[in-house]
C-alpha cells in the first residue's frame, strides 16, 4: 500500500507542484533587501570598526603613551615611539596603526587605560593610494574630532556593562 | 528576375522582423530571469541601470561584446570558433516554421514539425563540438552529458510530437493549430496531457535548463561545455541557449496550447469582447506563461543525478509516451470530445 502510494505520489509529481507552489508563493513575498547606500541595517554600539584616537573636552589629546595597545595588538599593526613633550608630559611623536594588518578584535581598545585609542562604527572606508592604509597620529585625532559625539553614545551606551 | 529580388527582399525584411524581437527577448528573458529567481528568493534583482534596472540586459551585452576572446593554444582553433555559430543557429532557424497568427509564418512547410525536430537536434552538436575543441576535461565532461542527455530525450520529445500529429493528421504547424480551434477545451493540452508533460520535461531536458542542466553543472564541473569560452563566443552560446529556450516554449504553444488561437472562441460573451485581439498577442502571452515555466522550475529544483536524468528518460518518459499514443489512437478512432469529432 505505502509503495503504490509512494509510485502515484512520484509519478503525478506531486512533491514537484508542493515544491513550486511554494517558491510561487515567494514570488509575492515581501522583499527583505536592504538598499545598501540608501539604507543601512542597525549597527551595534560595540560595533569595532575605522579607528580613532580621542581628546579630552579641553582638547588634550588622551593618548599617554602607555604602549599598551602596541603590546596587546595580536597582529602587530601599531606602532608607537614616544617622548616628553616641551610642558614635561609623555606623549606619542608617532602612532600609527597599520589597517591592512589590524584584525578589528578590539584589543587595543580594551587595554587603553584613558580610553584613547577607540574603534567607531564607521564600516565603509576606502584607500585610493598606496600606503594609505598606515593611519598616522594626524589621521586618526582627526577621524576621533569628527565622530565624537557618536564615539561618544556608543561609550556611554555600553558604560554599564563594563 | 526583378520578381526574384523583391521576393528575396520581401523575406529578408521578414526573417529580420522575427530574428531581432527574438534577439530582444532573449536579452530581457536574461534579465526576467534574474528577476524572478531574485523574487522567488526574497531579493529584488538587478535595479541599478538604467530604469529600475531596464538596461541591465544592455548592459550585461555591451560588456561580452567588449571582451577579449580567448582561444585556448591547445585547442582545435577552427571547431572551437564554428562550435557557438553551430549551436546558435539552429535556434534561429527553425523560427521559420512557427506560425505567429492565421498568416504569419515565414515558411508554411508541410514537415514543419520535422523541420523542428531535426533543428533542435542540430543543437547539441555546437555542445558537442564546443567541448571538443575546447580540449579541456570539463568541458568534454559537459559535452558527453549533454550529447547522452540531448539523444535520450529527443526520443520522448519525438513520441509527445507523434502524439499531436496523431490528433491534428498533419506535420503542417499551420493546420495543427487550426485543428485545436474551439476555445480553451479544445487545445490539445487535455487529450494529450501526459504528452504534454513529457513534452515540457524533455523540452527543458533538450535546453539543457535547471533541473537538467548537468552540461554546465556549474558546481561540478564548473560550466562544461562553455567554460573555456569568453566575450562574443560566449555570448553566442548565451543566445543559443535563451533562443531554444523561447523555440521550445514556442512549440509547446503551438502544439498543445493552441497557438494563435483565443482561449475565449466560442464561449458566449468573451468569446466576442475578445474577438478583436490579433493572434500574435495571444501567442506571446502563452509564451511568456511558459518562459515564467522555465525560470519557476530553475528556481524551484535542485539539479538531476546524471544517472537520475538516464533513468527518468529511458524508463520513465519514454513508456509513458508510448501508452498515451496508444491511448490517443484510440480516443481518435472513437471520435472522442471536442477534440477528435
Amino acid at each position: 500500500m505505502k509503495w503504490i502510494k509512494g509510485f502515484f505520489k512520484t509519478f503525478f509529481l506531486w512533491e514537484l507542484l508542493v515544491g513550486l507552489s511554494l517558491t510561487g508563493r515567494y514570488f509575492f513575498s515581501k522583499k527583505i533587501t536592504i538598499q545598501y547606500p540608501e539604507e543601512k541595517t542597525p549597527l551595534s554600539n560595540r560595533f569595532r570598526g575605522l579607528h580613532a584616537l580621542r581628546r579630552y573636552p579641553n582638547g588634550e589629546e588622551r593618548c599617554i603613551a602607555c604602549k599598551l595597545c602596541e603590546a596587546v595588538c595580536p597582529a602587530l599593526a601599531i606602532t608607537i615611539e614616544a617622548e616628553p613633550r616641551e610642558d614635561g608630559s609623555r606623549r606619542t611623536t608617532r602612532y600609527e596603526i597599520d589597517l591592512f594588518k589590524c584584525i578589528y578584535c578590539g584589543f587595543c581598545e580594551e587595554s587603553c587605560p584613558v580610553d584613547s585609542i577607540v574603534e567607531t562604527n564607521v564600516a565603509d572606508y576606502h584607500f585610493e593610494n598606496r600606503g594609505e592604509n598606515i593611519m598616522t597620529k594626524e589621521k586618526l585625532l582627526a577621524i576621533g574630532d569628527r565622530y565624537e559625539e557618536q564615539i561618544a553614545k556608543d561609550r556611554e551606551l555600553d558604560a554599564k556593562y563594563r | 528576375m526583378k520578381q526574384d529580388i523583391l521576393l528575396l527582399i520581401w523575406t529578408v525584411i521578414k526573417i529580420v522582423a522575427i530574428v531581432l524581437p527574438l534577439i530582444i527577448g532573449v536579452a530581457y528573458l536574461t534579465m526576467a530571469e534574474r528577476k524572478v529567481i531574485s523574487y522567488m528568493q526574497g531579493r529584488i534583482g538587478p535595479n541599478r541601470v538604467g530604469f529600475g534596472g531596464m538596461l541591465q540586459p544592455i548592459a550585461d551585452a555591451m560588456k561580452l561584446l567588449f571582451k577579449e576572446i580567448i582561444i585556448p593554444r591547445v585547442s582545435n582553433r577552427y571547431l572551437f570558433l564554428i562550435a557557438p555559430i553551430v549551436s546558435f543557429v539552429p535556434a534561429l532557424v527553425a523560427w521559420a516554421v512557427i506560425p505567429f497568427g492565421p498568416h504569419l509564418v515565414l515558411a508554411n512547410i508541410n514537415a514543419g514539425v520535422l523541420f523542428v525536430l531535426a533543428m533542435t537536434s542540430l543543437g547539441v552538436y555546437g555542445v558537442l563540438m564546443a567541448g571538443w575543441s575546447s580540449n579541456s576535461k570539463y568541458a568534454m565532461y559537459g559535452a558527453m552529458r549533454s550529447a547522452a542527455q540531448t539523444v535520450s530525450y529527443e526520443i520522448a520529445m519525438s513520441f509527445a510530437f507523434v502524439g499531436v500529429l496523431m490528433a491534428a493528421g498533419s506535420l503542417n504547424m499551420q493546420n495543427i493549430v487550426v485543428a485545436q480551434s474551439g476555445g480553451f477545451w479544445h487545445w490539445y493540452w487535455l487529450p494529450l496531457l501526459p504528452l504534454f508533460v513529457v513534452y515540457w520535461i524533455s523540452g527543458v531536458a533538450e535546453t539543457n535548463r535547471a533541473p537538467f542542466d548537468v552540461a554546465e553543472g556549474e558546481s561540478e564541473i564548473v560550466a562544461g561545455f562553455h567554460i573555456e569560452y569568453s566575450g562574443i563566443t560566449f555570448a553566442l552560446f548565451f543566445l543559443a541557449e535563451y533562443a531554444s529556450m523561447i523555440l521550445i516554449s514556442a512549440l509547446a504553444v503551438t502544439l498543445f496550447m493552441g497557438g494563435w488561437l483565443s482561449p475565449f472562441q466560442g464561449i458566449p460573451v468573451l468569446g466576442a469582447w475578445f474577438a478583436w485581439v490579433p493572434g500574435l498577442v495571444w501567442f506571446v502571452l502563452k509564451l511568456c506563461f511558459f518562459l515564467y515555466l522555465y525560470l519557476w522550475m530553475r528556481a524551484t529544483f535542485p539539479r538531476y543525478r546524471y544517472d537520475q536524468i538516464m533513468r527518468l528518460g529511458w524508463k520513465i518518459l519514454i513508456p509513458v509516451t508510448l501508452v498515451w499514443i496508444v491511448v490517443t489512437g484510440a480516443l481518435i478512432e472513437l471520435h472522442v470530445g471536442p477534440w477528435f469529432s
